[in-house]
């Protein structure tokens, strides 16, 4: 690989501007068997919160045209065991670790944060648009105003690179985003998966045990770019897009939006290297076009 | 991408394909296995897993029932058309010898062909007809491998005559309930494959029989990635949660049965 994906994204060097999405690599471990993490610019780990999560009852995915909603409602092993059992190993890889960290209450977050703190881990990506949690996740995502206190707090407690994940159910995603510049965080991270339903009609039930749940997919992704367009012009720090990339084409597309790093999450479930056929893919239009960095095409419209 | 050898209809909704195994080897696959397939197109969105009917040192058969899209397209291809197999996933049936019940509802009969023939070959039982010697010495050989199939099917059977080659005994149940046909009692092992009902149905039989037999269940959760990563096929079990795709989908009946 050349230097024409290097990019440099809230200052943190990364190879290649192409990491995975929290929640669909799980923690690197599985897909290593496929292909080599290392070619990855970076991942995302698995939602976690404080304390363990068990996730949500009932069934927990949906296809749809083009798409799929989820449920999982971040079962996850908690950040106790993943600084334990996941982050050395991650850490020992030659790329960039992403810590997604979710929560249900402004103290839930700021323990999580106060443990985080005394880790090596290269971003913190505050979860606070997570669609399956009941009391907090996503709540604190949709009103700029209640997002701002959480904002505000983690990033005093919290020393490292902090990227916020904005959720598209936002009420107003771009005056979200400022808030979180205004409030100094690193980054932005968008989108996360948008509220959907299902409905069972055989049973007349919904499909979902919570009603709702999260669209994810190729069905999201013109409203995802066009959210990332709005959000990349109106802010000066770097914003990670995502939201149905499945193609090197679709990664383009972000990255000439305006942003600067870019994350594949369901198509990892089409194919689990489709992150290196996006990075190849990517590579390659550079070479074409005769771009000598990546950062030539970013937010030129 | 894998070549398909045949591809062709057993009954009204059941469908066998067979398909080249290319780099991947016969010995890795393990009877109750799965593979991801898709059919090389980008929708539907994700795989489909499906059980393992049988490998031969080249091929790997599998026999699906169209139930929706993705199935649908697979029953449209053709010999010489490309799928994309991904590799043997799950952990499979355990390797028991034994008096072995094997019962399966619906298309979950799919992995009981493979696992009949891995049990006879591990054990050296070949089929029938090794039948007549096994019963002349039974007093000597009570842990040698005997299987009895059950089969439910909603309407119409499929490839009875293939089950029937390398069994002690098949029992088909047309539209009741296969779990009425059977005697707990009268096995070591029950391994089963179908709906969770019919399953739980089993489990709740093996303990009104009080029954001795060791009953394990390969659950069908829906899945996305099938790898483990995504957690959308979690398994709720009294060891904690279980991926279906990677710590099952085998389990024994009691760890998922038996949740508060």
């Amino acid at each position: 690989m050349s230097d024409r994906l290097r990019t440099t994204f809230a200052g943190i060097e990364f190879k290649n501007p192409v990491a995975l999405a929290s929640g669909t690599c799980g923690f690197g471990k599985e897909l290593s068997e496929y292909f080599d993490l290392e070619k990855l610019g970076g991942i995302c780990s698995k939602g976690l919160t404080l304390n363990p999560r068990s996730g949500n009852i009932g069934i927990r995915v949906w296809e749809t045209p083009s798409g799929m909603m989820n449920s999982v409602g971040l079962e996850n092993p908690g950040i106790a065991h993943y600084i334990k059992e996941d982050l050395p190993r991650m850490r020992s890889l030659d790329l960039i670790n992403i810590v997604n960290l979710g929560g249900h209450s402004i103290e839930d977050y700021v323990e999580a944060v106060e443990i985080l703190n005394k880790e090596d881990i290269d971003i913190l990506e505050l979860n606070i648009s997570c669609p399956n949690v009941k009391s907090g996740g996503m709540n604190f995502g949709i009103e700029t105003g209640c997002a701002r206190g959480i904002v505000k707090e983690i990033r005093k407690r919290y020393n490292g690179k902090l990227m916020i994940k904005l959720s598209p159910n936002a009420k107003d995603i771009v005056e979200l985003a400022s808030m979180c510049q205004e409030e100094g965080a690193d980054a932005v991270s968008l989108v996360n998966t948008f509220l959907g339903m299902a409905i069972d009609i055989k049973n007349r039930k919904p499909v979902f045990a919570n009603v709702n749940a999260g669209l994810s997919g190729p069905a999201i992704k013109p409203i995802a770019l066009r959210m990332v367009h709005q959000v990349a012009n109106a802010i000066d720090i770097p914003v990670m897009g995502l939201g149905g990339i499945t193609s090197w084409q679709d990664a383009i597309e972000f990255i000439m939006a305006g942003a600067t790093c870019i994350q594949v999450g369901t198509g990892t479930f089409m194919k689990p290297d489709i992150s290196m056929d996006i990075i190849e893919g990517m590579e390659k239009f550079c070479l074409d076009e005769g771009i000598k960095n990546i950062s030539e095409i970013r937010g030129i419209l | 991408m894998a070549k398909i050898i045949e591809n062709y209809r057993v009954s009204k909704d059941f469908f066998l394909m067979r398909v080249a195994l290319g780099d991947i080897k016969s010995e890795d696959v393990r009877m109750g296995q799965f593979f991801m397939l898709r059919s090389g197109k980008n929708y539907p969105l994700l795989s489909r897993p499906i059980s393992v009917f049988d490998v031969d040192s080249d091929s790997v058969s599998f026999l699906y029932q169209v139930v929706g899209e993705g199935t649908k397209i697979f029953s449209e291809l053709k010999a010489h058309d490309n799928i994309e197999i991904d590799r043997p996933h799950g952990n499979g049936f355990p390797s028991v010898s034994g008096r072995i019940a094997l019962v399966g509802g619906g298309v979950g009969v799919a992995p009981l062909y493979f696992t009949a023939k891995q049990l006879s070959e591990n054990s050296g039982f070949n089929g029938e007809n090794d039948i007549e010697k096994d019963l002349s010495d039974r007093a000597n050989t009570f842990l040698e491998t005997s299987i009895d199939i059950y089969l439910g099917f909603r309407e119409e059977p499929a490839l009875i005559e293939r089950y029937e080659d390398i069994a002690n005994k098949v029992i088909v149940n047309l539209g009741g309930f296969i779990t009425d046909d059977i005697d707990t009692r009268e096995y070591d092992y029950i391994l089963s494959c179908g709906p969770t009902p019919m399953m739980k149905a089993l489990y709740n039989k093996c303990k009104e029989q009080n029954s001795k037999a060791k009953l394990y269940v390969s659950m069908e959760n829906r899945m996305a990635c099938g790898i483990g990563a995504c957690l959308v096929c979690t398994c709720e079990t009294t060891k904690g949660n279980k991926r279906a795709c990677k710590d099952g989908p085998v389990f024994l009946a009691n760890e998922v049965f038996e949740i508060e």
